[in-house]
């Protein structure tokens, strides 16, 4: 255990240096990013993604090496394990790595230390501003257009898709950049959730609490798989009428739907 | 050109008020506070803004350009006569300069206009609204003169007007908020928050407004250097300790046990960032900052070693 440890950190240490951020003399990019930071986290992270979650990835090769690019899929989980699944495998398994960097829900910048990690790690709050901040400088976006609604699902829920927002594609038609949808299967498998209790969620700050049939939304160690498929790109201000663009948002959803059903094969 | 500067006798006015001088310009400088080892190439007068007094220098020395900083923060002046210094006392300066032939007027504002909240986006460009009165209204004078500062762009256009959105000063002088902050040995900090703060060297903000002096911009313009560092390396590397303390605790132990006093509002400052973008400014006056965060950091700690 130790030794995976101390081989997991030497490896994050060693995959933040080749990060293409521009870190300042402290190690600190103009976001925030610190690569003190990137390398604590994605150690943690790199034991889940690599010796506890066994996990199945494709498409990798989709992933562009550099420059802007927005990732969409959908959400699998009662917390936040696709995301975290996007974001080790764009930092271990992508050549350079890359850092991916999500949309955070408001309450966690409000909440004591989920504050500092996020901005340390580069997930920055869910606002248009920010998503084209990150653009315009060449990084990755990672959005789930399903938002809060996704994290929502029930076990049962897992494989589905709900309602997608139309915001995500006005911004990759403004912004001109290339959406590489994916699909994360096996998350209602991870954390089956059988309930999420709002109202305690609201007294703790938090949208809701998933609980599941052992109470904590922790992991299980099982299969998950994630699937990227070709980038999909789109032509357009980002003004067209929501009719126009609704029809695009359908189009990425399929694809991601076709990904879910293709991936669920592979993992069973 | 001859520069008129109002609140000229603070670190940063005076470090303006040099940079000026040794560009050839002809200083006019006004304060009520003294500055004893004022070049004598600098015209000085202690007056204060609001009294006939003031209006006299105008009068006499018919300044081009009018460079006002006499503005005051919370931790410095209570409410009323806030309301005094930077709502009364920056209306008589645009009076005074479109009175008396100014062709341009500077105001010297800061980049916590915008505000600090959880849910406010980094980079704030100049055409943002206010969005921190609500939780720090020991900010609503500093807002509001900035306000109407920006209302004179339109309202007097034959009258060149220049709203500079500053961010946070550090340096050998130790002016403005970040510094009195960071001044004791101990710094607090909100346990669970570690915010990007933006500074600036002092004589980078002296050079911008003298660059700001030379190419007339007209129009709002938010002004900074070197990239943005979260609070805790700030702290580390100007060799303070952080004292990390539950919100609840902060508020309460700030301005006690030798630490720094904050106005209530201010917390949302130590726990969210207020970060400008400064495009705008650089494009307008070409203007680049001489000093990255390493020498601004160092030059502060050094003027200001803790003991």
């Amino acid at each position: 255990m130790v030794f995976v440890l101390r081989s997991l950190s030497r490896e994050a240490r060693e995959r933040v240096e080749r990060l293409e951020l521009q870190f300042g003399p402290y190690g600190v990019d103009h976001f925030g990013v610190s690569k003190r930071h990137l390398a604590q986290f994605f150690t943690t992270l790199g034991m889940f993604y690599r010796h506890y979650l066994r996990v199945t990835r494709e498409g990798m090769q989709h992933i562009p090496p550099r420059g802007r690019v927005m990732l969409i899929g959908n959400h699998s989980g009662g917390v936040a394990l696709d995301g975290a699944m996007v974001l080790a495998s764009l930092f271990f398994d992508r050549e350079p790595p890359r850092l991916a960097q999500g949309m955070a829900e408001k309450f966690i910048n409000k909440t004591p230390f989920m504050s500092s990690w996020a901005c340390r790690t580069g997930q920055l709050t869910g606002l248009p501003e920010h998503a084209e901040q990150l653009l315009a400088a060449e990084r990755a976006l990672l959005v789930f257009p399903e938002g809060a609604r996704g994290t929502a699902k029930l076990r049962k829920q897992g494989d589905s898709l709900v309602e997608f927002g139309t915001g995500f594609m006005r911004l990759a038609m403004k912004m001109r950049t290339p959406i590489v949808p994916f699909a994360f299967v096996g998350g209602g498998d991870a954390i089956p959730t059988v309930a999420n209790l709002y109202r305690v969620g609201k007294w703790l700050g938090v949208p809701y609490l998933p609980v599941t049939p052992y109470i904590l939304p922790i992991p299980l160690p099982v299969k998950v798989g994630l699937f990227y498929g070709a980038p999909m790109h789109f032509e357009g201000t980002g003004n067209e009428d929501d009719a126009q663009v609704q029809g695009m948002v359908e189009g990425v959803k399929e694809k991601i739907r076709a990904l879910i059903h293709l991936g669920r094969e592979v993992i069973t | 050109m001859k520069v008129l500067i109002t609140g000229v006798s603070g670190a940063l006015g005076r470090e303006v008020a040099l940079t000026l001088d040794a560009a050839g310009h002809e200083v006019i400088g006004m304060d009520v506070r003294p500055w004893r080892d004022a070049p004598k190439t600098v015209s000085l007068h202690r007056v204060d803004l609001r009294k006939r007094a003031a209006e006299d220098v105008f009068r006499h020395f018919r300044p081009e350009a009018v460079i006002h900083m006499a503005t005051v923060t919370a931790f410095v002046a209570s409410g009323d006569e806030r309301d005094r210094i930077n709502l009364g006392g920056t209306r008589a300066v645009f009076e005074f300069a479109r009175s008396h032939g100014a062709k341009h007027v500077v105001f010297v504002g800061r980049h916590t206009f915008y505000g600090a909240s959880s849910d406010l986006p980094l980079f704030h460009r100049e055409d943002e609204p206010p969005m921190g009165i609500a939780s720090f209204p020991e900010l609503a004078d500093l807002v509001a003169a900035d306000l109407f500062a920006g209302s004179e762009i339109w309202r007097y256009p034959e009258l060149c007007t220049t709203v500079l959105r500053v961010c946070y000063t550090l340096g050998p002088r130790g002016h403005g908020t970040l510094a009195g902050y960071l001044r004791g040995r101990y710094v607090p900090t909100v346990l669970g928050f570690d915010p990007l703060f933006q500074f600036m060297h002092e004589s980078d903000v002296a050079n911008a407004i003298g660059a700001t002096i030379k190419a007339r911009p007209r129009g709002v313009f938010n002004v900074a250097g070197a990239p943005a560092l979260p609070l805790s390396v700030i702290i580390k590397q100007t060799e303070r300790k952080r004292i990390m303390l539950p919100e609840i605790a902060f508020e309460a132990m700030v301005g006690r046990f030798g630490l720094p006093t904050l106005p209530k509002g201010a917390v949302e400052h130590i726990k969210y960032p207020v970060i400008v973008d400064p495009k705008a400014f650089n494009d307008a006056t070409n203007f680049v900052a001489q000093h990255n965060e390493v020498d601004t950091l160092r030059d502060f700690k050094q003027a200001f070693p803790v003991r």
